[in-house]
């Protein structure tokens, strides 16, 4: 047999690593001012121009840790371990260029149009259209990189972190595509093709799946190489990853209605969504074991080395927040637990521990080895890994806190059957102290990453870079093999494998997003609820800009406890009808201030003006941010043509010919709303957008009661 | 609720059943896949990561332990 030679490419795994590594601190550090943000409102005195708001620096946030420091993480494992796994250089290096330099090309346009408030407001797919055309195509040249690769290995076989790395290609493209059916209204923005019920549910497979496909799937591929690798020892069980690998990728696409327990989401939807997350914890605990078994008979190495300390305590992580996970699916724990700081806290034993543990231990282990060296500091190194373990400890007890403490304050009632905290204010500034403790361990954990950074510098400096490294394998012969077990022909045919893996995630998405569709004819449909006028159009456009959503959900549950507080008059909580008009859906995911979804008519225009001017000046100690901006900007009349007709496309019923006369209706409304101001001493102006917004807010909830008083009148 | 929605499509109660037998005979047969695989496969496939770099050592130390 031929042996053949042939290098593998460190330059590219190189680039992808100081990507990670550069974008993680960016991300890490915008955390953390987040954090700050929420106890101390004014980090910024008096620089407010609505980049630095709450509301547009959470969405960069998510962004760049996930898709930034995990997804470059991702790319530099794959293309580490791919060549080696399968014994061939990377299809090629002009794709691989290509792919790296278009990722950090997204990266760097969502760094740019966050902030400046561009965002469809679906959790981390917030990027515009073009940008979402971009990640497609960067995708594409991936994935032909990927199996091209694949497809000239000289390995017949395929190791089980490449079906990983197959699985969240194909899942995350399906995922992709679907959650970003979109209807352009101008270069930057969008408005999603579903509507209310629909919408929640695509964006939740799509929300859950992203972190099961891409901060879970890829990042298990890597556990699987790189944890053998620095223990120096094959993984504990091969069949029982073959076992993780397949249940795994079947069972959690279904998942994502688990976001959305008690919400207007139909029964069978919420339903279908806690089976199968509460059956997601085998698979999840069966690869959790298996990475911990790997290091039997080597727990003395874990003491000395820092690497596996990281690796360990990563996938002790991830089998935290996998057993969490299942749990916070059932219907009780979620409606104490859902909508409270209890989610944040879990998501960052993923996050903190889980990707960002893994992460360092792979760089603490290929950089030296690229370099040709040893690890400049392993006492640096292990001072990393105990503030960092300490930093995600200090971050999430105090939100398990935040969220106990808060949840009974929301559900407690008094002897007189009324709510003991009426005001949720009242349960805010009890748990701030909480949020103090937080932002002490996002501190921490990333004075760690700071440590680490100056740690591998020195590294670097102190070794020589080897940008290729010689290997040399037999080629494949091209015999036709007969027989074997099925399982083993498959991992011989990637091809066949890719398109059984994109048929096991496609099971779970039809059976769950078909039915999505029927729904549409299904929602019973409420008579009074009317499509939004063109300047509630513009102010919940503003609404969406300014990241209102994430701190405030519009969903009332159908709990006592919640249509008092919300909806004190006629105890409605939310119906699928009520969202039928809304591109997007504005849901929410947490609660930092109060349900949204009956605001109209609670308060007066003069409230709402002065609240969001200076949200202390109407609620004393409120966390809210101020939005001076909205007072001199106008909003942009020149679109609300353009609004109403993407509307009618879509199917929201405007009468022929509405666009029209949209903006006249618009100024009109305005005006009543500047006399009504004036008429509390307020200058204002009919074209600023904190007139539009008061619109909005305004028309909440507010058709629901025009059917009650219509029942009245007969 | 559940047949509520349902109800319009045609047919509707064979999908959950094909689905449920597509799940459990995949499984079946992985698990029969599994329980009668090749031990010198399964050695193989999981030195692979290690293969680049002491690939001897490895099964050794694999040996020692079994």
């Amino acid at each position: 047999m031929q042996i053949e030679k042939f290098k593998y490419d460190n330059k590219i795994v190189k680039y992808f690593a100081f990507a990670t590594i550069i974008w993680g601190a960016v991300g890490m550090l915008v955390g953390l001012i987040v954090a700050i943000l929420m106890f101390y409102p004014h980090l910024f005195g008096g620089l407010h121009d609505g980049w630095n708001s709450f509301g547009r620096l959470r969405p960069l946030h998510t962004n760049a840790v996930i898709f930034a420091f995990v997804g470059n993480m991702i790319f530099a494992g794959i293309y580490y371990s791919v060549p080696r796994l399968l014994k061939t250089p990377m299809f090629s290096k002009f794709l691989g260029w290509v792919h790296f330099w278009g990722w950090q090309l997204i990266i760097v346009a969502a760094a740019i149009t966050l902030p400046m408030g561009f965002t469809t407001s679906k959790e981390y797919a917030e990027l515009e259209w073009p940008i979402d055309i971009m990640i497609t195509l960067v995708w594409v040249v991936f994935g032909i990189n990927l199996i091209w690769t694949i497809l000239r290995r000289r390995e017949r076989h395929m190791y089980v972190a490449i079906w990983f790395y197959i699985a969240s290609w194909v899942t995350v493209a399906v995922l992709h595509i679907v959650n970003s059916f979109e209807y352009p209204i101008s270069f930057l923005k969008s408005y999603s093709l579903f509507a209310g019920v629909q919408d929640a549910l695509v964006q939740w497979w799509y929300g859950h799946n992203a972190v099961a496909f891409f901060l879970t799937t890829p990042f298990l591929g890597l556990m699987y190489y790189f944890l053998p690798k620095a223990a120096n020892r094959p993984v504990y069980s091969y069949k029982l990853s073959i076992i993780h690998f397949w249940s795994l990728i079947f069972i959690y696409i279904w998942a994502g209605p688990h976001h959305l327990l008690y919400t207007a989401l139909p029964g069978w939807a919420q339903s279908l969504g806690v089976v199968f997350s509460f059956m997601l914890i085998a698979p999840s605990w069966g690869g959790m074991l298996n990475g911990l078994l790997t290091l039997r008979g080597a727990w003395d190495k874990v003491r000395e080395d820092p690497v596996l300390k990281f690796m360990v305590v990563a996938v002790t992580a991830y089998g935290m927040s996998t057993f969490e996970g299942p749990m916070l699916s059932f219907k009780n724990f979620n409606a104490v637990a859902h909508y409270t700081d209890y989610i944040i806290g879990h998501v960052h034993i993923g996050g903190l521990g889980w990707n960002g543990f893994l992460t360092f231990g792979i760089l603490y282990w290929m950089i030296p080895r690229m370099w040709n060296t040893q690890l400049h500091s392993k006492k640096m190194a292990n001072f990393h890994f105990w503030i960092g373990t300490l930093g995600i400890i200090f971050y999430a007890l105090p939100l398990y806190a935040a969220f106990f403490v808060q949840s009974s304050m929301w559900f407690q009632f008094n002897e007189f059957g009324k709510l003991e905290y009426s005001n949720f204010l009242d349960t805010v500034t009890q748990i701030v102290p909480m949020y103090m403790f937080r932002a002490f361990g996002g501190t921490l954990y990333l004075t760690g990453v700071i440590v680490m950074i100056v740690n591998l510098i020195k590294t670097m400096v102190a070794g020589s870079f080897q940008s290729e490294e010689e290997a040399e394998a037999p080629a494949l012969e091209k015999k036709k093999i007969i027989g074997g077990y099925w399982h083993s022909i498959l991992e011989r045919k990637p091809v066949m494998f890719t398109i059984l893996s994109l048929i096991a995630i496609l099971i779970g998405g039809i059976f769950e997003l078909i039915p999505t569709f029927l729904i549409k004819s299904n929602v019973p449909t409420i008579a009074s609820v009317k499509p939004y006028t063109p300047l509630e159009l513009q102010g919940r456009d503003i609404y969406i800009r300014e990241g209102c959503a994430y701190c405030h959900s519009q969903m009332i549950r159908p709990f006592r406890a919640e249509v008092l507080r919300y909806d004190p008059n006629d105890m409605e909580y939310s119906k699928a009808g009520e969202y039928v008009y809304d591109h997007p859906f504005l849901w929410g995911s947490k609660r930092t201030g109060p349900d949204l979804q009956r605001e109209g008519g609670k308060y007066g225009n003069d409230w709402h003006y002065n609240h969001m001017y200076d949200p202390r000046s109407t609620s004393p100690g409120s966390i809210m941010p101020a939005y001076p901006w909205l007072y001199e900007n106008t909003y942009d009349k020149s679109t609300t043509t353009a609004k109403i007709s993407a509307m009618k496309a879509m199917g929201v019923p405007y009468s022929e010919g509405y666009e029209d006369q949209a903006q006249a209706d618009a100024d009109k409304q305005a005006q009543k709303i500047v006399d009504d101001l004036a008429s509390k001493s307020i200058n204002s102006h009919p074209d600023l957008e904190i007139v539009a917004l008061i619109a909005y807010l305004q028309r909440l909830g507010t058709d629901i009661k025009v059917k009650e008083n219509l029942t009245e009148k007969k | 609720m559940f047949k509520h929605y349902f109800e319009g499509i045609e047919n509707v109660e064979i999908w959950p059943v094909i689905s449920l037998i597509i799940f459990f005979l995949f499984f079946a047969g992985l698990l029969v896949y599994i329980f009668t695989i090749d031990k010198k496969y399964i050695r193989k496939m999981e030195n692979m990561p290690l293969e680049d770099d002491e690939m001897e050592t490895m099964s050794d130390q694999k040996m020692d332990i079994q």
